[in-house]
């Protein structure tokens, strides 16, 4: 497949691909705690029980498994944004960056219902990479998140077997491209940018990734090794 | 010129993503025997991808979204071209008003015969909008209206789709563009980038309903 990647998801990386790979590899947790990265509620015990890895598993439930993944790391990231405003964050970007957490949290919440127990864990995040007190460090890394989303929906959509998942999955996708054109007009106001030649090409069309290279480009960010062994 | 090679005129991206061929290669491939050359292969897809093998009902969701996207083009081109849009927004418009005009390439090519004519437009909508083209304020509104619009269209059409991996990615990619444009526009009106958490989708009907008035014949 020649499906476009992402040049915004490898520009913005915030860790270079060996450190990357090792949180990967599930030596990661347990490093992660060795070298004092700030993993937020993760304990030594913790981080080897969960260094085994997380398959999404195959079918409908492996692609609402791979949502949940990205809406857990959404949730959490910007629960963090509101918890620990940056420098300079005002009334205006306040209120749109706290609707976001909104709803990724429930986006999060919905897919957590929908799968019951054959949802995936909770996974153990890792923003060390980004300074939350930084507002070009946490809107990139959002820009980062929500154009990474949307790409996934895209290519997620077509192995989805159930037309109720399918509407599901369809009422998100728009909202996560909504956050995308959002966060990215709050770094350049009323330019192309919101749907930037970066993501949308000549033919008029979005992004699309298959879960492994979103997974690859979300991995520095989850603690948890995730893999999708049985997903297209 | 086939399709093939009208969509890969367009967006190199476009012939993997909308062909997504690698099994339908492969199956055609086998069917004419392992010493068909690549040109034949890619012939014979190509007609049972975007001819007479295209599914009556991926050929009709595909028609409804070539008519919303007729009426987007041609509303941003006549409100560029009128110069209602004020210069800080210039940039803005010109973008979505790119993407608009090439969902009609994308979407006429890839029906070819069997796309629908391009409707006469009336963006006064009788008269009811009459200043559409000299008041930016009627003319963002209605922006937004049809954004949303197409927004809830391509939700509501993606079920009739899953019979087509090729459409169904290719519809949701035009989807997420569709989001960002009223996401975007919503933002120059002043207003919040969504309604909540979900956006509704609407149906064939619902959607037909709301722009029929802006449709002359």
């Amino acid at each position: 497949m020649t499906e476009q990647q992402n040049p915004s998801i490898a520009k913005h990386r915030p860790v270079e691909g060996r450190r990357a790979f090792l949180r990967w590899s599930g030596v990661a947790a347990a490093a992660a705690v060795a070298f004092g990265v700030n993993v937020p509620g993760l304990k030594l015990g913790e981080a080897f029980a969960q260094s085994r890895a997380v398959d999404l598993g195959g079918g409908d439930l492996g692609v609402l498994n791979y949502a949940y993944a990205l809406e857990q790391l959404e949730a959490a990231f910007y629960t963090q944004v509101i918890a620990s405003p940056y420098a300079g964050m005002n009334a205006y970007e306040r209120t749109l960056l706290n609707d976001i957490r909104a709803h990724e949290v429930s986006h999060r919440e919905f897919f957590k219902k929908a799968l019951g127990a054959n949802r995936i864990p909770d996974l153990e995040v890792n923003f060390s990479a980004v300074n939350f007190g930084d507002r070009m460090s946490v809107l990139k890394t959002a820009m980062t998140f929500e154009d990474l989303g949307v790409s996934a929906y895209n290519g997620g959509g077509a192995a989805i077997q159930s037309p109720r998942y399918l509407a599901a999955a369809g009422s998100i996708v728009s909202v996560e491209a909504r956050h995308a054109a959002t966060i990215r007009d709050m770094l350049r106001p009323f330019t192309e940018y919101f749907a930037g030649d970066d993501v949308v090409s000549r033919g008029g069309v979005d992004v699309s990734n298959p879960p492994s290279a979103v997974l690859r480009a979300a991995g520095p960010f989850i603690v948890t090794p995730v893999t999708a062994t049985q997903l297209p | 010129m086939n399709n093939d090679m009208l969509l890969s005129t367009l967006d190199p991206d476009l012939a993997g993503a909308l062909a997504s061929r690698r099994d339908l290669f492969r199956s055609t491939a086998m069917k004419l025997g392992a010493v068909a050359s690549a040109p034949v292969v890619l012939a014979a897809v190509s007609t049972q991808a975007f001819g007479q093998g295209m599914p009556a009902q991926v050929a009709e969701v595909l028609n409804f979204a070539l008519t919303l996207e007729y009426l987007e083009d041609e509303f941003y081109r006549q409100g560029l071209r009128a110069g209602v849009v004020p210069d800080r927004f210039s940039v803005v418009f010109r973008q979505i008003s790119e993407h608009e005009a090439a969902h009609v390439t994308l979407l006429s090519s890839t029906l070819g015969a069997g796309a629908v004519a391009k409707p006469q437009f009336d963006f006064t909508a009788g008269g009811k909008y009459a200043n559409v083209f000299r008041d930016f304020k009627t003319f963002a509104t209605l922006a937004q209206t049809f954004e949303d619009t197409g927004v809830a269209a391509y939700a509501g059409q993606a079920p009739a789709l899953m019979g087509s991996n090729a459409a169904l990615t290719t519809a949701l990619r035009i989807h997420s563009v569709e989001a960002r444009h009223a996401a975007e526009v919503r933002l120059v009106r002043g207003v919040k980038p969504w309604k909540g958490a979900y956006d509704k989708a609407m149906t064939k009907q619902q959607v037909m309903a709301a722009v029929t008035p802006f449709i002359d014949a």
